[in-house]
């Protein structure tokens, strides 16, 4: 099978120091791909790359066999590629359907919204909470309550909603579950496998191995700055994904990449 | 899974209500609070309703008179005017201290194209309006291209603009008979209407429909909303997909233009061109947005907001005129208006009641 978003020997350096040292990556239609590392091992840099974020200075990215070139974010979702940052993205006085539709605003047809510009609010509204119905976030009551008004999980919750709205291809979440607790990350999650069973591949940056091994098919483990082996979850245990990430141990040729 | 995970099946019993709300818990104040959160025009409009009743029990029908009413409205035309152009920019966390000088050179471009060029009147009014747009432009160009702080280069701005406006004109005025028998046209906004006993000049009229466009275009285009979204977390905004520069850059083009109106609208109420007219503007409009409720930090307020703001000045300034008292009685209740006005806004902000 081939890959739906492949990376090849991407490079960028900051100064004197290499944050991306000719790594390859590959993200399989479908899955659940999780990336870890350590601090300062480059994950951040890699998926910035295939985001549209950073520009890399060598290397080629490939979406569905095409070799695309981002120069901004909005490059990267006008080619299918959604991501959720960790900082979420969102204006926080704006209200869960401005918020979904940031940029890509629903116009009414016919004169009101070609002369006047008029926006469909009705039409988004519903399609926001058709969304957010989706992935079983019913307990927001009000598709207008601002955002800053919402938990963090459920701010959470609208962040992985409008991506999985809008992402046709890939899904890029960043630490989806860093700030929350125990029940808003186990929503979280669940929201990763309700995005999954719609057949939108996921990558999954984080820290937090026990997510990671439990909504995983693949981890990427990034180690300085290139791909050091992926590893298949059912083979191996958290202390061994810990011990490659760090060094402690080096993988066996088989699963090196 | 091992045991790791399984600390979290004690909370699968309880999760089927994640965070739910209960607006029928906040009490009074909690429903007060969200009222505002919701509507920030709110608090202005309280505060000039009672302030009408109040200065109309006290003064009569020489205050509450269709007369005197509408004279508010005529005393405050221009600077609600400036006062709408300074909403945007301020929307989006930005500040514009050249907005007086802009519209007093656009006056001065629309009086000197006319009596030095000779230009057609129309020709001239439009061109002092691009003068406007233009430099309100180039403010939007520095801020979001060379990413200088928008109070620096309004500062600038305000000082290059103003001694241009002195050196193009040498200080001189263009008297209000010599404009009423050449070119009547710069003189449009000042005409005046009488409906029973209520006069309406059209610089109000603009200035009404002005603040009824720009509150359909905040609250209903995207880029309304763009406008908000930038002044909130420019960031967040460009990562969800606003162009950031091309909104900022529009905001203090469309800032530019409107003080051109001002301007324009200026010579309508002063009758003359001069170049020594609307020095208070900034402040004045910088006020105006304060007590109508818009945070100096962005992203929140609302265009109508002002327009009470603008009203709340004009009211107190007539009313404490007709009590007899003196003038500086009108500048300290401002200031106390404006600090309470901050006061609200930071206790809107609190969005954890």
């Amino acid at each position: 099978m081939e890959p739906i978003l492949k990376a090849r020997g991407l490079v960028k350096r900051y100064g004197r120091v290499t944050a991306l040292d000719h790594c390859d990556f590959d993200l399989m239609p479908g899955e659940v791909l999780a990336v870890i590392g350590d601090n300062g091992a480059g994950k951040s840099s890699l998926i910035k790359a295939v985001s549209g974020a950073v520009i890399p200075d060598a290397g080629t990215v490939t979406l569905e066999g095409r070799e695309v070139r981002f120069a901004s974010p909005i490059d990267a979702r006008e080619a299918g590629i959604e991501t959720v940052y960790q900082t979420l993205a969102m204006s926080p006085a704006l209200s869960i359907a401005d918020n979904m539709f940031m940029g890509r605003e629903l116009r009414k047809p016919g004169f009101r919204g070609k002369i006047l510009r008029q926006l469909d609010r009705k039409r988004m509204e519903d399609l926001a909470r058709e969304k957010l119905n989706d992935l079983g976030l019913m307990t927001i009551q009000n598709i207008n309550q601002a955002v800053e008004t919402l938990s963090g999980g459920q701010r959470q919750g609208v962040a992985v909603a409008r991506a999985a709205a809008f992402g046709s291809k890939v899904i890029i979440l960043d630490e989806p579950t860093a700030a929350l607790g125990v029940k808003e990350s186990r929503r979280v999650l669940e929201l990763i496998q309700d995005v999954k069973s719609r057949g939108i591949p996921i990558i999954l940056i984080s820290h937090n191995m026990p997510h990671v091994f439990e909504v995983a098919d693949r981890i990427h483990v990034h180690r300085l700055g290139k791909r050091l082996c992926v590893i298949d979850p059912g083979e191996y245990t958290m202390s061994d994904a810990v011990a490659f990430m760090t060094g402690a141990k080096e993988p066996d040729t088989a699963a090196a990449a | 899974m091992s045991a790791q995970d399984n600390y979290e099946a004690a909370a699968s019993g309880a999760a089927t209500e994640v965070a739910s709300f209960n607006d029928l818990d906040q009490g009074w104040l909690g429903r007060v609070h969200h009222a505002l959160h919701v509507t920030p025009a709110l608090v202005p409009l309280i505060v000039l309703l009672s302030s009408i009743i109040i200065f109309g029990l006290v003064l009569g029908s020489k205050f509450f008179s269709p007369f005197a009413l509408t004279l508010i409205l005529q005393q405050v035309q221009i600077v609600g005017i400036v006062a709408a152009a300074q909403s945007l920019v301020i929307l989006t966390a930005g500040i514009d201290l050249s907005v007086g000088a802009i519209a007093v050179i656009s006056s001065v471009v629309m009086g000197q194209f006319t009596f030095r060029y000779g230009l057609p009147v129309e020709v001239a009014v439009v061109c002092g309006l691009l003068f406007g747009t233009a430099i309100g432009t180039l403010n939007g160009w520095l801020i979001a291209v060379m990413k200088l702080p928008p109070f620096i280069v309004t500062l600038g701005m305000w000082q290059i603009v103003l001694a241009a406006n002195f050196l193009y004109s040498a200080n001189e005025t263009i008297r209000s008979q010599e404009i009423a028998a050449e070119a009547p046209l710069l003189q449009l906004l000042g005409f005046k209407f009488n409906i029973g006993g209520a006069v309406f000049t059209l610089g109000v009229v603009f200035m009404l429909l002005l603040v009824l466009v720009l509150a359909y275009v905040l609250k209903h285009t995207a880029w309304g909303r763009h406008v908000y979204a930038v002044g909130d977390d420019p960031e967040a905004a460009e990562l969800s997909g606003v162009n950031v520069r091309r909104t900022l850059i529009s905001v203090y083009g469309l800032a530019g233009l409107i003080c051109g109106f001002a301007g324009w609208a200026l010579i309508g109420r002063i009758g003359s061109v001069s170049p020594t007219s609307g020095q208070l503007l900034n402040i004045e409009s910088i006020t105006a947005v304060v007590i109508g409720g818009i945070s100096l930090f962005g992203g929140r307020g609302s265009i109508l907001g002002t327009f009470f703001g603008a009203l709340i000045v004009g009211v107190f300034t007539l009313g404490l005129r007709l009590m007899g008292a003196d003038a500086q009685w009108t500048f300290l209740l401002i200031g106390v208006l404006i600090i309470a006005a901050v006061a609200v806004d930071q206790w809107i902000r609190k969005v954890a009641a």
